[in-house]
């Protein structure tokens, strides 16, 4: 049985994965280039979905902080832009500080200036402020709902400082990167934008191979176990504080990626990605989406939305009231998201409801028991 | 306490808030000891466990295990030390396959960049085929766990446990809910694993403790209240008042 439901996992995300490709060759020439920089967008927020699922879906933990991370990394790109795009302003350092009168850069922009920093840190940095974070509350043994509120309670403490410091980081007006160049282009140009879509899409499908490989095998079996019982897996001599530390450490990193590419395709990083709802719709996503199905959590952030920007457009005001839904559907009706109903029972059991599939034998397992009675 | 000794507890002491759970408790296990520990309900049995794996750190005393203190030290470091604990309720990895439950309890070394890197040992995917033999799930190598009877899910822990090569098992109420041919093959089980290993059983069953044959250990209010073969504790005067009831019983 179990064999045979593997292999239809397997056909299920292949023909999903057939889907999404065929899709992200096709966007470029079907989508005008606005509709394409909304997918661009939407695809770079899987990323840090994807992240989510790593440390919910798999190893139990539901963060509500995973903005801090993705700010992290949004900021961090767009302070090498704006300082590499710098040189026309007075003191060349970025315009927004001869407003508050500032006429020396800060010290910790200057590494900002090497695009190789920059690179790295915009996965570094929020893999370490993660791992931190993570080794002092995974230490201490704070879980469950505990975890849940501390972490959000960091968001908010970051989206304070954040939103306060105008003289380091513009404050609440945040950093734009739109107008700012890139190896001579302009950041918001058409362009730009396409080659954006491209790396994006190209980072989506290589983070979920990493994933994939993250909890394929025993260290994924760890977490599933930490997840289910995590007495039982100290126990049994592993350290569930290390794993947790790192699981919690990459999807920091994965956010702040996903936090960088969405910067550069939405023009501005502020504050605003550290504000509660945000992180919590991110947890939503991956809720609507499948919960440790990794794919699930991809499609739930691209396509919640998508139809969150075309609803919007059609009937402003509207959304908050449909994800709320959308989120009693899924707790209620489908506690293993979309792509977890689909890979179970879900639509024979739906089919045969409607009269259109027949019903399995009721103890299908007496016969298996019989099979197997001759060795007990 | 001598050479020979495993284990040693000294004057253990746990106290939740005033009571006390263990008080002033003394046990010696020898190496490849088969142990009974049997006990009413609130003596401090599975406190005992908690003690000695680290997850309850005792008020006063000492346990020595391969001459070296456990107190203090954290519970995956004491398991990595040789002390392995089956649970009372079972307790294995519902989502996981069978497989996949055992492989984690045989993989060594236990870090995380040993998981991620490297494919299981071929010698311990062997370990892995024989245990399954001996428990009878080599048929439900990928099943999910949690799709296992109730008596599967039992032996499928005590597999993790041996699994995991341990100098001291503690089995906690490992028939509980088992039919009596289950009972039966699981304290066999035992006594062959005794020998090699030292084993300390926990249970209420007075017939599978009979069948294990074994030193016993009574507890009574946090405190060893005897010692012996089943027979002498069964004529001993103070384990008939608390627990073993008059004969006629």
């Amino acid at each position: 049985m179990s064999l045979n439901k593997i292999k239809f996992d397997k056909k299920i995300a292949l023909s999903f994965w057939i889907i999404i490709i065929a899709l992200i060759i096709a966007a470029p020439t079907i989508l005008p280039v606005f509709r394409l920089n909304l997918l661009g967008r939407y695809l770079s927020l899987s990323i840090v979905a994807l992240g989510v699922d790593l440390i919910w879906g798999y190893t139990g933990l539901l963060s509500l902080g995973q903005g801090i991370f993705f700010a992290l990394g949004g900021y961090c790109a767009a302070m090498y832009l704006q300082i590499t795009s710098s040189s026309e302003f007075p003191n060349n350092i970025p315009e927004f500080f001869a407003l508050y009168g500032v006429e020396k850069l800060p010290f910790f922009w200057e590494p900002f200036r090497s695009p190789f920093f920059t690179f790295f840190a915009i996965w570094i940095i929020p893999a370490l402020v993660a791992g931190l974070i993570g080794f002092l509350v995974f230490r201490n043994r704070i879980k469950g709902v505990y975890f849940s509120i501390l972490t959000q309670a960091s968001l908010l403490v970051f989206f304070n400082f954040f939103n306060g410091q105008q003289k380091l980081i513009n404050g609440t007006n945040g950093l734009k990167t739109d107008v700012t160049q890139l190896f001579g282009q302009m950041v918001g140009s058409e362009s730009m934008q396409r080659i954006f879509f491209w790396i994006t899409a190209i980072l989506v499908i290589a983070a979920w191979f990493f994933a994939k490989w993250v909890v394929k095998g025993r260290f994924g079996n760890i977490l599933i176990g930490i997840r289910d019982d995590e007495p039982r897996v100290r126990f049994t001599g592993y350290n569930p504080v290390i794993f947790k530390t790192i699981i919690f450490s990459i999807a920091g990193g994965l956010a702040g990626i996903s936090g960088a590419l969405y910067t550069v395709q939405s023009g501005i990083v502020s504050p605003q990605f550290m504000t509660v709802p945000f992180s919590i719709e991110m947890v939503i996503w991956v809720a609507v989406g499948g919960r440790g199905t990794l794919l699930g959590a991809i499609l739930g952030a691209v396509f919640i939305n998508y139809a969150k920007s075309l609803v919007s457009e059609a009937l402003p005001a509207s959304w908050m009231f449909i994800q709320g839904g959308l989120f009693i559907l899924v707790v209620t009706a489908l506690p293993e998201g979309v792509l977890g109903w689909i890979q179970g029972d879900g639509p024979r059991n739906l089919l045969q409801r409607f009269g259109l599939k027949r019903k399995i034998e009721t103890y299908p397992s007496l016969e298996v028991n019989n099979k197997e009675g001759n060795n007990e | 306490m001598n050479n020979k000794d495993l284990l040693n507890l000294i004057d253990i002491t746990v106290s939740f808030e005033g009571f006390l759970a263990l008080n002033k408790l003394n046990l010696n296990l020898k190496k490849g000891e088969l142990r009974a520990v049997i006990g009413p309900n609130g003596a401090g049995k599975t406190t005992f466990l908690d003690v000695i794996t680290g997850k309850v750190k005792p008020t006063n005393g000492e346990v020595i295990f391969k001459g070296k203190s456990l107190v203090g030290r954290k519970e995956h470091k004491i398991a990595r030390l040789g002390v392995g604990r089956k649970f009372q309720s079972p307790r294995i990895f519902e989502n996981l396959t069978v497989k996949e439950n055992l492989e984690i309890s045989v993989t060594t070394p236990k870090s995380p960049l040993n998981l991620i890197n490297k494919s299981i040992k071929d010698e311990q995917l062997n370990e892995i085929d024989r245990l399954m033999k001996i428990v009878n799930l080599a048929q439900k190598v990928n099943s999910k766990a949690g799709s296992l009877s109730h008596g599967q899910k039992q032996w499928l822990e005590i597999a993790m446990l041996v699994g995991q090569k341990p100098d001291l098992m503690l089995v906690d109420e490992p028939v509980a809910g088992l039919t009596d041919e289950e009972t039966d093959l699981t304290a066999d089980l035992l006594k062959s694993l005794s020998g090699e290993n030292t084993v300390v059983v926990i249970d209420h069953d007075m017939e599978f403790i009979r069948r294990l044959d074994s030193n016993v250990s009574v507890l009574n209010q946090g405190t060893v209240l005897c010692e012996g073969t089943m027979e002498t504790i069964q004529k001993d005067k103070k384990v008939i008042d608390v627990y073993l009831g008059r004969p006629e019983d």
